[in-house]
């Protein structure tokens, strides 16, 4: 059998077992697609139940301007919201981190906060801000910023004692000892904050769309099916979760090109 | 001359619950210059402490120690530190690794380089110097942290079970090639190790410790003729050190 083994494999081969990572769920999920037709078709499903593939990406070429610009202007809240989540939560946890006490007293509250459920804000938040964009951007920032600020705290928080002790050795200051070990010892727990919390924003930007604006995807399906222009809604539906894989790639390249040896660790 | 006194070290940690364990109580003892010194003894007799307390990682609660007349207050420039387990920073490569040490110093020039890659090339790694550490294997990992300690020239290396981690095999020959580096680079070395054939192979003399409260019972003196290889072992007054170390530690 051994010399079955050592012949090398055809080029069509070969380029199977390279790529069937990426195309067997690309197969799946066109072969879910067909059924979902078929079905649709054979049991003559309505429109407003469900609609067929086909009729939803009609719906949506048809109005690809409308939806276009609809998606836009959720990018943009998601954007705003989870930039500012970076900006406000990487330095905060840095703060929070340098020293053991501070740290000690604010950690388990962080984790605390993790079970309020920040989208029961967002009613609140347009009263208190107005009809504006602002309670939408913050609703977003809201539902990033937390689970963030605790990855990154808990990365900056594991660091090994034997590092710590590295650096000491060689009489660190504190400032070195948390540019050079602190933070680089965290970035994985960073990435994978920072792929939670992109995720999480989009919820964070439609729940915002939902309670108030006069723009967005999560507008858009709101007022579809208020019309019940079904395919259309669910157009919106799926545009909106392109857009979140889309943006978790975004990060998860970032991370690969910037970090290599941080997404290798994960993968250990 | 005597590089470093110990004179009469103490040393108690409080538990959380209160309860106080002497780690040492009034250890002397005096290393001379460019001495190789090991630490045995049953876990918890306070090698690591001693060891911490001499590289100035750790605060006394009684008594002195002196590195070259100068009492030790903290950390030392003089001192490197080899840990049981590499620790390496995964983030960096095997060069940024043994150069870490200038970069927190700030002592980085440019002969820093060439050096460490004299010091990777003297410890067998010439060619990984830009994989990271996951790469390597832990024998390897464990080199490239011998070389990160001697990177700043220091006088004293201080080893805690260096090689605790390693397999036997990889054991053996890291600890003659650790005879090696220090005869071409003489320095003093406080070597903590669990293996009383190891003691003997590599040290000057050995200390054996005893536990609670951590105390010296007795150094030997190793008289074999240097330089040493496994050759040493067929020796009978290697045999007979070990035997006299293991009735020391065990009673049998
Ligand atoms: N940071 C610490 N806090 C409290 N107790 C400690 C600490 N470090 C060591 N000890 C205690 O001191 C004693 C000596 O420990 P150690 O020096 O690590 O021994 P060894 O290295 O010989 O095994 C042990 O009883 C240990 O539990
Ligand atoms: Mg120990």
């Amino acid at each position: 059998m051994s010399h079955i083994a050592t012949r090398t494999p055809s080029p069509l081969r070969r380029f199977w077992m390279r790529s069937q990572g990426t195309l067997l769920p690309v197969i799946t999920f066109l072969l879910v697609l067909l059924l979902w037709e078929i079905c649709v078709k054979v049991f003559a499903i309505p429109e407003f139940l469900l609609p067929a593939p086909s009729a939803i990406w009609l719906a949506t070429t048809e109005q690809a301007g409308l939806v276009w610009g609809h998606t836009l202007a959720t990018l943009r809240t998601v954007v705003l919201g989870y930039g500012l989540s970076i900006l406000i939560s990487l330095p905060l946890a840095f703060a929070l981190t340098s020293s053991r006490i501070v740290a000690n007293a604010v950690y388990p509250l962080l984790i605390l906060t993790q079970s309020i459920p920040k989208v029961a804000l967002a009613p609140i938040l347009v009263i208190a801000l107005g009809a504006n964009e602002l309670p939408r951007v913050i609703i977003t920032f809201l539902v990033a910023f937390f689970p963030l600020v605790v990855a990154v705290t808990t990365g900056l928080l594991s660091v090994p004692g034997d590092l710590i002790e590295l650096g000491r050795s060689y009489r660190a200051t504190r400032l070195q000892q948390m540019v050079q070990i602190r933070m680089p010892y965290a970035i994985p727990f960073i990435f994978s904050g920072l792929k939670t919390a992109v995720a999480l924003a989009v919820v964070g930007a439609v729940v915002g769309e939902f309670v108030t604006s006069d723009r967005g995807l999560g507008y858009l399906i709101q007022t579809s099916t208020a019309f019940f222009r079904m395919p259309l809604a669910f157009g919106a539906m799926l545009v909106l979760s392109l857009m979140g894989i889309v943006l978790f790639q975004i990060v998860a390249v970032a991370e690969k090109l910037l970090f290599p040896w941080s997404s290798q660790q994960q993968a250990d | 001359m005597t590089a470093i006194t110990i004179d009469k070290a103490t040393k108690v940690f409080s538990s959380r619950d209160g309860e106080e364990v002497v780690a040492l109580s009034d250890v002397s003892l005096d290393i001379g210059e460019n001495e190789f010194i090991s630490l045995v003894g049953p876990s918890g007799c306070g090698k690591s402490t001693l060891l911490r307390l001499i590289g100035g990682l750790l605060p006394l609660n009684a008594g002195r120690i002196l590195i070259d007349g100068t009492e030790v207050k903290g950390p030392q420039v003089k001192t490197g530190f080899v840990f049981q387990k590499a620790t390496l920073l995964e983030w960096k490569t095997i060069l940024e690794n043994v150069l870490f040490p200038l970069k927190i110093m700030g002592t980085l020039d440019a002969k820093s380089k060439d050096k460490a890659r004299e010091l990777l090339a003297l410890a067998g790694l010439d060619g990984f110097e830009n994989k990271y550490p996951a790469e390597l294997s832990g024998g390897m990992q464990q080199r490239a942290g011998i070389c990160r300690a001697l990177m700043h020239d220091p006088d004293i290396l201080l080893m805690d079970e260096p090689f605790g981690a390693l397999d036997a095999l990889t054991r053996e020959d890291m600890s003659i090639e650790l005879l090696r580096i220090w005869r071409e680079q003489p320095k003093t070395i406080v070597f903590v190790t669990h293996s009383i054939a190891e003691a003997v192979l590599l040290s000057d003399r050995v200390v054996v410790m005893s536990p609670r409260p951590g105390e010296v019972k007795q150094i030997l003196d190793i008289p074999l003729p240097r330089p040493r290889s496994f050759a040493v072992q067929k020796d009978a007054r290697f045999q007979e050190k070990v035997d006299e170390i293991r009735h020391l530690i065990t009673g049998k």
